[in-house]
C-alpha cells in the first residue's frame, strides 16, 4: 500500500491537496515548496511536470509551465530534484503531466523512478482509459503507483462505474466542463452534479478538483467528497520574492 | 497489410485517442455516429450536391504539357486550387459542416494557421447559418490581415491564441479548450488529418473525393485508372491524404509525399517532420512529431503557413513507417523557384505549400510515357506577398 492509500484508508473528509508547476517560480523551487505545503497543512499534493501543449489547462497553468520550461525544468531534472523527497516530505505525492512527456522518458523507467523517489501516484489526463488499461496498468502496479482517472458532469454512469473499478487511491471530480483556473460557481447544477456522484456510493473516494481557489469552494466542494484540490488559485499567489511567507498566508485561510 | 483505422481507432502504431477526459463525450459522440452519418444515402446526395454546385468539382485533372515535356514523363495536375475558397480545405468543411448539422449542433470553432483552413470554415458556416469561432496565433493574426478580414466578412468570430508559440499548434489548443468548456452545443471542425480519432479517418474521407475524380479522370484521359506516381505536399496531410487514399490499396502506385524542409533539414528553421521527428502524442493522437528529448513539442519553420506544423497525421506516420509511402523534403528556396516554374510554364500561380510537391519532380528520374499525378492543393493569390519579395516582383 502506497502513502496515498494508507492516507485514505485512515481519513475521508476535509482532505486538502495543493498543484503546482515543478520549476516554478525558480527552477530549484520544488522541494522547499513541498515542505512549506506540509507544514503548512496539506494533505497530498501534486506536482506538475510541465509540458509545451497542456489542453486541459487554462491561463495560470499554461503560463507556469511556460515559465518552468524556460527556467529548464525537465523530468530527469525533475527526477534528480525528488531524490531527496522522502528525507524532507511525508505526506503522499502525485506527478501530474501529459502523457507524450512520460513516453520520450520511457513508460517503465518512469514508474520505476517514481518509486525509487518515493512517489505515490500519477495524473495524466490526456491518458485514455483503454490505452492506460491495455497498456500500462500491470506497470504502474508493479512499481506501487496509483494511477488517478478524472471525471467530468458529462462522464456517463457506466463509464464512472468503470473507472471506479480501475481506481486504487481516488477519484478526480472536475467541478464543471473547463480547462482548470475557471471559478467554481457553486450553482445548483454543481451541487446536484456532486450530489449524483455521491450517491453513487463508489468504492473509491472522490475529490474535487479544477475551480475550487478559496474556502467558501473548498467547504463547499468538501461537503459532497474527501476533500478538494486547489491548483491555479495557489499558483498565482505564489510570491517568488517570498516563497515561504506566500504559501504560509495562502494556506492560512483553510485553518 | 492494412493502412487504414481499426476498429481501435489506431493505424499500426499510430493514431487512437489521446484526450483529457472533458473531450471524452465530444469525442466519443463523433466516434459512434460519424461514419453511419456519412455512409448515410440522403447525407451523400447533400454531400454531392454541394461539391458540385458550391465548390465547382469535379476538379479538373489537367495534363500539363510544357512540365510533361521538361521531365519526360506525363504530369497531370489534380487542380485543387479551382476549389471556392482556392483550395482542397473547403471539401472537409463542407462535410464536417453537414455532419454537425446531423448531431444537432449549433456552433462551430475550428483552428487555423494561414487562415486558409479558418476561410473555408467560416464560408460554410455563413453558407448553413452557423455561429463560427475561429481560434488563430495572434503572430498569424499579424502575418495574415487579408484572411483574418475574409473570415470576419463572413460573420466568423476570430480570436487570438496567445499562449504558447502565438501560432497554429497553440490555435489547436485554445479550440481544444473552448470545446472542453462547452461540450454539448458545439463541433469542432479540425481542418487536417489530426487529431484524435475519428478526425484523422472522417477528414480523410471527405478529402479522399480528390483521389476518387483522379482516378476516373485518368481513365477517361490515359485508359488506366492507375497512375505510376502521385505527389502531394504535407503538413498535417490532409490534401495528400485526399490524393492518396484510392490509391493506397494499389501498391503499384508509389505515393509521395513532400513535406517542408524550410531553410534546410539541418538548419533549426524546418518543418521535415518525418526526418526530424519521433513518435509521440501531439493534439489527441499517436504520431510522429518534432520534440526536445524531454517530449516538448518543437515550433517547426516553413515559408508556407499551410506546412509550418510540428506534426503529420497518424495515418501518414503509417504509410512512413511501413514503407508504403515516400516521404521526402522540399527547401523554401527550392518550392518558391519551383512556384515560379509552374507560373511561367503552365501559367497558374500555386499555393507555395503546392509548391513544394511540383519541386520535388526535378528530383526524380521518371520513364518515358510515366503517368504523375501531383495534387495542386491550392492557388497562390495568397502567397503574392512572399512570392513579391523573394523574386523582387
Amino acid at each position: 500500500m502506497n502513502r496515498l492509500q494508507q492516507l485514505f484508508q485512515q481519513q475521508q473528509r476535509d482532505l486538502l491537496s495543493i498543484y503546482y508547476t515543478a520549476g516554478y517560480p525558480n527552477l530549484n523551487d520544488t522541494l522547499d515548496i513541498a515542505e512549506e505545503l506540509e507544514k503548512a497543512g496539506a494533505d497530498f499534493l501534486e506536482v506538475g511536470f510541465p509540458y509545451s501543449d497542456p489542453v486541459a489547462d487554462g491561463p495560470i497553468i499554461q503560463a507556469s509551465s511556460k515559465q518552468a520550461l524556460d527556467n529548464g525544468m525537465t523530468l530527469p531534472i525533475l527526477f534528480e530534484q525528488l531524490k531527496d523527497l522522502r528525507q524532507r516530505v511525508n505526506i503522499p505525492i502525485l506527478l501530474m503531466g501529459y502523457v507524450n512527456v512520460v513516453l520520450q522518458y520511457g513508460v517503465e523507467a518512469f514508474c520505476q523512478k517514481c518509486q525509487e523517489v518515493g512517489v505515490d501516484g500519477c495524473i495524466i489526463p490526456d491518458l485514455p482509459m483503454y490505452e492506460y488499461e491495455e497498456l500500462y496498468q500491470s506497470t504502474f502496479e508493479k512499481y506501487g503507483l496509483s494511477n488517478i482517472f478524472l471525471v467530468t458532469p458529462q462522464t456517463s454512469e457506466e463509464r464512472i462505474r468503470k473507472i471506479d473499478r480501475l481506481s486504487n487511491a481516488f477519484i478526480y471530480l472536475v467541478s464543471s466542463s473547463a480547462t482548470t483556473g475557471s471559478n467554481l460557481a457553486v450553482s445548483e447544477s454543481a451541487t446536484a452534479y456532486f450530489k449524483r456522484i455521491a450517491d453513487m456510493n463508489l468504492k473509491s473516494p472522490v475529490v474535487i478538483g479544477f475551480g475550487i481557489s478559496n474556502k467558501e469552494t473548498y467547504q463547499a466542494a468538501s461537503q459532497y467528497a474527501s476533500g478538494a484540490i486547489i491548483g491555479s488559485a495557489f499558483v498565482k499567489n505564489i510570491d517568488a520574492n517570498n516563497l515561504k511567507g506566500s504559501i504560509k498566508e495562502f494556506m492560512g485561510q483553510f485553518k | 497489410m492494412n493502412y487504414f483505422v481499426d476498429e481501435k481507432g489506431y493505424y499500426g502504431d499510430f493514431g487512437g485517442a489521446y484526450i483529457p477526459e472533458m473531450l471524452y463525450p465530444n469525442v466519443e459522440e463523433l466516434r459512434q455516429q460519424y461514419q453511419a452519418i456519412i455512409d448515410d444515402e440522403q447525407f451523400q446526395q447533400e454531400f454531392k450536391a454541394l461539391l458540385k454546385d458550391y465548390v465547382g468539382r469535379p476538379s479538373p485533372l489537367y495534363l500539363a504539357k510544357r512540365l510533361s515535356d521538361k521531365y519526360g514523363a506525363n504530369i497531370f495536375l489534380k487542380r485543387e486550387d479551382l476549389n471556392h475558397t482556392g483550395a482542397h480545405k473547403i471539401n472537409n468543411t463542407i462535410g464536417q459542416i453537414l455532419l454537425a448539422e446531423k448531431l444537432g449542433k449549433k456552433r462551430i470553432i475550428a483552428e487555423t494557421g494561414a487562415g486558409q483552413h479558418g476561410v473555408a470554415t467560416a464560408t460554410v458556416c455563413a453558407l448553413r447559418g452557423l455561429e463560427c469561432v475561429v481560434y488563430m496565433g495572434e503572430v498569424d493574426i499579424k502575418r495574415q490581415a487579408p484572411n483574418v478580414a475574409r473570415m470576419k466578412m463572413l460573420g466568423a468570430k476570430v480570436v487570438a491564441a496567445t499562449s504558447g508559440s502565438k501560432t497554429l499548434k497553440d490555435a489547436t489548443n485554445e479550440a481544444m479548450r473552448d470545446w472542453i468548456a462547452n461540450p454539448v452545443d458545439t463541433h469542432y471542425i479540425i481542418g487536417s488529418v489530426v487529431g484524435p480519432h475519428p478526425y484523422p479517418d472522417m477528414v480523410a474521407q471527405f478529402q479522399s473525393i480528390i483521389s476518387f475524380e483522379t482516378k476516373k479522370q485518368l481513365q477517361e484521359q490515359t485508359g488506366k485508372s492507375l497512375p505510376d506516381y502521385v505527389l502531394a505536399c504535407v503538413g498535417g496531410g490532409s490534401n495528400a491524404m485526399g490524393m492518396f487514399y484510392h490509391f493506397i490499396a494499389d501498391e503499384s502506385v508509389k505515393l509521395i509525399a513532400v513535406e517542408a524542409a524550410g531553410k534546410g533539414v539541418d538548419s533549426g528553421f524546418s518543418a521535415a517532420t518525418t526526418t526530424l521527428g519521433k513518435e509521440g502524442v501531439l493534439h489527441g493522437s499517436r504520431s510522429i512529431l518534432m520534440q526536445t528529448p524531454d517530449g516538448q513539442v518543437v515550433e517547426p519553420h516553413s515559408v508556407s503557413a499551410g506546412l509550418d506544423y510540428p506534426g503529420i497525421g497518424p495515418q501518414h506516420a503509417h504509410l512512413f513507417k511501413t514503407g508504403r509511402g515516400l516521404y521526402a523534403s522540399i527547401t523554401d528556396d527550392e518550392a518558391l523557384q519551383a512556384g515560379l516554374l509552374l507560373t511561367q510554364y503552365e501559367g497558374i500561380i500555386p499555393a507555395i505549400e503546392s509548391a513544394h510537391a511540383l519541386a520535388y519532380l526535378e528530383k526524380m528520374q521518371f520513364k518515358a510515357g510515366d503517368n504523375v499525378v501531383v495534387c495542386l492543393s491550392g492557388r497562390g493569390d495568397k502567397d503574392m506577398e512572399t512570392y513579391m519579395k523573394y523574386f523582387n516582383l
